[in-house]
């Protein structure tokens, strides 16, 4: 059920966003979903891409430093409220969201909202015992 | 094992005496010998005679690296030439070398004071010591090869390079003890691993590592790597050679200078004021015994400091500190004393932080401005900002507290740090002054 999501260290210059862009597209690397955090001096890219691995390769013999971390993927009605659904069920289970962003495409009528929990595995079962539908990472990546 | 339990075990105050005498005869010495020492004692309007008491030193004047090059090659010997023996240098890198000599008393002293350093690290007559110190002018190689040889040990004459092939004589010789850098020792496990060879298998119990600045860290490293105990060794071709002070293996904290023959002192290297025990500075020492090369209040260069507390030993040799750093890196930041191997250990203490670093130094009005960049390895990378800027605050906190100086830190991709021939250029000072 975990996505697999990898995040870049960036220095805040010119250039470096489209560097890493660069090095994705001649690598014939799709990105899937994508946030980026940032603070005066440093920014951290975060992504999900087709091919974690091939990414993480590529962008570490650039001389990148790489993470990967497990995050879910999840299928948020596309109507008023369908978020707040979402962010009750994990309040109520005092399951803490460290960052969240969304995903490009829908899923059939649903929207996607990618998300990192300092617990996943309570999170993840949380969720599935209220019936939210956790998009598979094999599938997401194919999407 | 204490080599010379009479004078190794000395109460300081009968240390202290025999230090005063043989300081005395020194300074009488040296006046009455060597021009260079006769000129700079008379502009400092001191003679040997005014010297009554240890603390008296400090009225004599120091002498530097530059005095050493000025008499080259000889001109600082004390005894004509028919007596000397033995003459090293330094390599000379960085200007002309610098030529130190060699009585025969002074060759046995030295292998005596060497002996009493390997026998501190635990070594006995009965060990077989793998001497990788190289052969030639420099001080290492027939140092520590002299010592092992007046404690009785059987010294394997390796010298520098060839790596595989000390591998093998070091497994095939069963040797016990591997004296060279911390460096080489690291460089020859990992050949020895490519060989198939696992150093933690062969007989080695110790290694006696130095001329080369090294840390804790590494000693752990080593220890781990090679299973055995690491010790530090302090010398210079300058004072002596290898074997001006050793750890002991009881406390592995703290090097023992041996007193009976060189006096050790701590100073500022800015005010040149001598500090009280336990401040870090730079490293002087005199030599006491001596004969064809005495140094008088000779400045090191290495930061260090005295640690004064007896030792759990039983030596009453008093210890210094691991050398931490040199003065020609020295920074000054807001009249504050920096070096950059502080800030070097400072980033090593904290968990995953690799000590890729760089410190640059502006001055905004009247300010020095000091601003630390460090490189973010995969094991400090977080893809959480709270976790990075955990770590800046963690940085910051440590060195304000450590070395007293404020620093902006900040996150660097890997790699940015300016390398040139492979080692990198820890600080920019940007400061017109």
């Amino acid at each position: 059920m975990r996505v697999e999501q990898i995040s870049i260290f960036l220095e805040n210059k010119a250039g470096r966003l489209a560097e890493v862009t660069r090095i994705l597209s001649e690598a014939s690397i799709n990105i899937r979903a994508l946030s980026l955090a940032d603070t005066s001096d440093f920014g951290i890219l975060r992504l999900i891409v087709n091919q974690t691995a091939k990414a993480k390769e590529v962008l570490k013999e650039n001389g990148f430093t790489v993470g990967k971390t497990d995050v879910l993927a999840v299928e948020v009605t596309d109507q008023p409220g369908g978020l707040h659904h979402i962010l009750e069920i994990l309040n109520g289970a005092n399951v803490n969201v460290e960052y969240m962003y969304a995903f490009v495409q829908q899923s059939g009528n649903n929207a996607v909202i990618i998300f990192r929990f300092d617990n996943l595995d309570e999170a993840l079962k949380v969720l599935q015992e209220k019936g939210i539908k956790v998009i598979k990472g094999e599938d997401l990546y194919a999407m | 094992m204490i080599f010379n339990t009479e004078f190794e075990t000395l109460p300081r105050e009968a240390l202290e005496a025999i230090q005063l005498r043989r300081l005395r005869t020194t300074l009488e010495r040296v006046y009455a010998t060597v021009p260079f020492y006769r000129e700079s004692f008379n502009k400092a309007g001191v003679t040997p005679a005014d010297i009554k008491s240890l603390d008296d030193l400090r009225r004599i004047p120091f002498t530097a690296k530059q005095d050493l090059r000025d008499n080259y090659p000889f001109g600082l010997f004390a005894t004509p030439m028919d007596q000397v023996v033995r003459i090293h240098a330094s390599s000379g890198t960085t200007g002309k070398a610098t030529v130190v000599g060699y009585t025969a008393r002074d060759v046995a002293m030295w292998a005596e004071l060497m002996a009493r350093s390997l026998s501190a690290a635990g070594g006995t007559r009965g060990d077989i010591i793998h001497n990788a110190f190289g052969y030639g002018l420099f001080t290492g190689g027939l140092g520590a090869h002299y010592g092992a040889e007046r404690l009785g040990a059987s010294v394997i004459p390796m010298s520098g390079g060839n790596t595989k092939r000390q591998v093998m004589i070091m497994r095939d010789f069963s040797a016990t003890i591997l004296t060279s850098t911390p460096s080489y020792a690291l460089h020859l496990a990992e050949v020895a691993n490519e060989q198939g060879i696992d150093l933690k298998d062969l007989k080695l119990k110790t290694g006696v590592f130095g001329a080369e600045p090294w840390s804790e860290k590494m000693r752990e490293e080593l220890e781990t790597k090679l299973n055995i105990n690491a010790i530090d060794i302090y010398g210079l071709s300058e004072v002596m050679g290898p074997g001006v002070a050793s750890e002991c293996l009881e406390a592995k904290n703290g090097l023992h200078v041996f007193d009976d023959h060189f006096i050790p002192e701590i100073i500022d290297p800015v005010t040149l004021e001598v500090l009280p025990h336990g401040e870090q500075g730079e490293l002087v020492f005199t030599s006491l015994t001596k004969e064809a090369f005495p140094v008088i209040r000779y400045r090191t260069r290495d930061i260090t400091h005295i640690i004064p507390e007896p030792c759990v030993c039983g030596r009453t040799h008093i210890r210094i500190g691991r050398v931490t750093g040199r003065t020609d890196d020295m920074l000054i930041i807001r009249g504050v004393n920096v070096f950059p191997s502080q800030i070097e250990g400072v980033l090593m203490e904290i968990e995953g932080v690799e000590p890729h670093y760089q410190l640059i130094v502006d001055r905004q009005g009247n300010l020095d401005v000091l601003t630390l960049l460090v490189e973010v390895g995969e094991k400090t990378f977080s893809d959480e900002v709270k976790r990075l800027q955990k770590i800046e605050r963690q940085i910051y906190k440590n060195i304000k507290e450590y070395l007293g100086v404020s620093v902006t830190v900040k996150l660097v991709e890997p790699k940015t740090i300016a390398r040139s021939e492979g080692k990198a250029v820890r600080v920019i000072d940007n400061r017109k002054i």
